[in-house]
């Protein structure tokens, strides 16, 4: 393994590209685990709901945990597609490490969103699927496996913070590079 | 001797063990994706099968016509209040009804299967289809009329070709004209060889029948895997001692020969294959009963069953599968669900025909006996 070829070829990629990746992977895995735990409860609730009409209206929570998934999907990509900014590309082709922190931040953070809200999507679903069924033969149920979803769908919302928190990092080394251009436009 | 039988049963052990380890990884996530609809229906209609306030009210009432009325504040609503109180075969005709009503929920369930679980649903009707195809060759043999028989046929069980099997007058002409062409067709590998119906060679065949069904069946369900594989494993296991048992103790006193017995018996379950041998060399009840002693879960269910006198063993064996029936739908995401179902509409439609024909023979003493739920 030639480590030096490796980081050499790293260094020419460019950060736009790791940054796009990171917008997309925040939204695209969100929506796909939003999807897939609504198609999950939904199709459940449909068939529980025949015999048992009651329970439509209480248990759209469940589809509205879902979505809250895709939520803070779309919340990170708004915040992280601001990040991406006209950023000067170095004398020898390289990028500037600040730069390229810069870049690896705006995609670890939409990785981040997008995989957690992924297994959330899906969790709170087949919960949700359980909670329809459930309610369907005895009402009292629903409220305790519900509190079970809402610790399902914390996972989502402990994803979107952390995601917030690696963008925040983009900020700081934004500044620096923009002080070091005032600094050096003065030398 | 001893040290080959604990080495049979640790083998065992071990594939029950690998059985149950081998799961699918993302079963819970996509089984909604094509039977989350029709699980969720099911569980809708299990969810109106009558329970123990219901019997209670019924196991008081004096005549049919409370009986109809209590029926019609259930799920089966004005469907009995077409039947005709006064005239004859009133019970007959009320189970019909409720009967009716049972078919038309499976078909609209087997409507909207899709894939597997329609192809789960078909291998659920077969053994319908294999008592009606006995039912009707035995009535030829008697020389009854083919549409008096088609009527009392299982509805779960009929097929396109069912009304021609009358005209087959042997066990060939039976299979090549007839059965090839049905699902039953793959079953008649094994008995071929008996050329003449008669009635005892019949109950050969449906017993015959029966083990390549179940055989077939668990083939299936150990291919499905996952949560279903678990679950119908315990039920078809249970199935297959249960007619083990039923076959040992209905051919005692017959000239039905040891391996003749052993052969119709399947080749899983907990009794086999040492309670399988044991039970095919037993030659009285007595023995049967001390055979099963030795095996679980039957010693726990027979020792239950002599503190509470007089207990059958049909209807102990009744209990177990409903206890089995109950847990089962304690999964979710599995098959084991609809064949569970299945199981228990049919015991409350036997319910209801105890329950009826107490009521028309005023036997109201034992009107609890045969209610089971």
């Amino acid at each position: 393994m030639d480590y030096e070829y490796w980081g050499l070829v790293f260094r020419h990629i460019s950060p736009y590209m790791w940054a796009s990746l990171g917008c997309a992977l925040a939204i695209g895995l969100s929506v796909a685990g939003a999807a897939w735990g609504i198609f999950l409860t939904g199709s459940s609730l449909v068939g529980a709901a025949v015999k048992a009409p009651r329970i439509t209206s209480k248990n759209l929570i469940s589809v509205i945990f879902c979505e809250a998934a895709a939520i803070y999907g779309v919340i990170t990509a708004i915040i992280l597609q601001t990040k991406v900014e006209d950023v000067p590309i170095g004398s020898d082709g390289e990028w500037s490490v600040k730069i390229l922190k810069a870049g690896y931040a705006v995609f670890g953070s939409g990785l981040c969103v997008g995989l957690s809200n992924l297994v959330c999507g899906i969790c709170v679903g087949i919960v949700g699927s359980s909670c329809a069924l459930a309610d369907a033969q005895n009402s009292t149920l629903f409220v305790k496996i519900l509190v079970i979803e809402i610790f399902g769908s914390a996972l989502g919302l402990f994803g979107v913070i952390v995601a917030i928190i690696i963008s925040g990092m983009e900020r700081n080394t934004r500044h620096v590079s923009f002080s070091l251009l005032l600094q050096n436009s003065f030398c | 001797k001893a040290s080959f039988s604990t080495r049979a049963t640790a083998e065992q052990a071990l594939n029950q063990v690998h059985k149950c380890t081998s799961g699918n990884a993302m079963e819970m996530a996509t089984f909604n994706l094509k039977d989350g609809y029709v699980e969720a229906i099911l569980r809708g209609y299990k969810g109106s099968l009558l329970n123990s306030g219901d019997y209670a009210l019924m196991c008081q009432c004096e005549n049919l016509d409370d009986l109809k009325m209590h029926l019609s504040t259930t799920t089966y609503g004005n469907l009995v209040s077409e039947v005709d109180v006064g005239g004859a075969n009133t019970t007959t005709q009320l189970i019909e009804c409720c009967t009716e009503k049972f078919v038309e929920e499976f078909e609209y369930l087997q409507c909207q299967a899709e894939g597997t679980l329609y192809h789960f649903l078909e291998m659920c009707r077969i053994p319908h289809m294999i008592d009606n195809v006995v039912l009707i060759v035995s009535g030829c043999l008697h020389n009854q009329h083919t549409p008096e028989l088609l009527e009392k046929c299982h509805p779960l069980g009929m097929f396109d070709a069912i009304a021609s099997l009358a005209v087959a007058a042997n066990m060939q002409e039976l299979y090549q004209l007839v059965l090839i062409d049905t699902p039953l067709g793959k079953y008649f590998e094994g008995s071929l060889s008996r050329e003449d119906l008669t009635e005892m060679h019949l109950e050969i065949m449906r017993n015959m029948l029966y083990k390549c069904w179940i055989e077939d069946f668990n083939a299936f369900c150990s291919k499905v895997g996952g949560t279903t594989r678990e679950v119908m494993g315990r039920f078809l296991s249970f199935e297959a001692d249960r007619r083990a048992i039923a076959i040992a103790s209905n051919s005692v006193g017959t000239e039905l020969t040891h391996d003749d017995k052993k052969s119709l018996f399947c080749k899983f379950g907990s009794l086999y294959p040492y309670g399988q041998k044991d039970l095919a060399q037993a030659e009285d009840h007595d023995e049967i009963l001390k055979v099963l002693s030795d095996y679980s879960p039957y010693n726990r269910l027979l020792a239950l069953a002599s503190a509470d006198d007089d207990l059958m063993i049909d209807e102990i064996l009744s209990g177990q599968e409903l206890d089995l029936c109950k847990e089962s739908f304690t999964q979710q995401f599995h098959y084991g669900v609809f064949w569970a179902y299945i199981k228990m509409k049919e015991q409350e439609l036997r319910n209801l025909m105890w329950i009826s024909e107490c009521i028309v023979q005023n036997m109201h003493n034992r009107i609890h006996d045969g209610v089971k739920f």
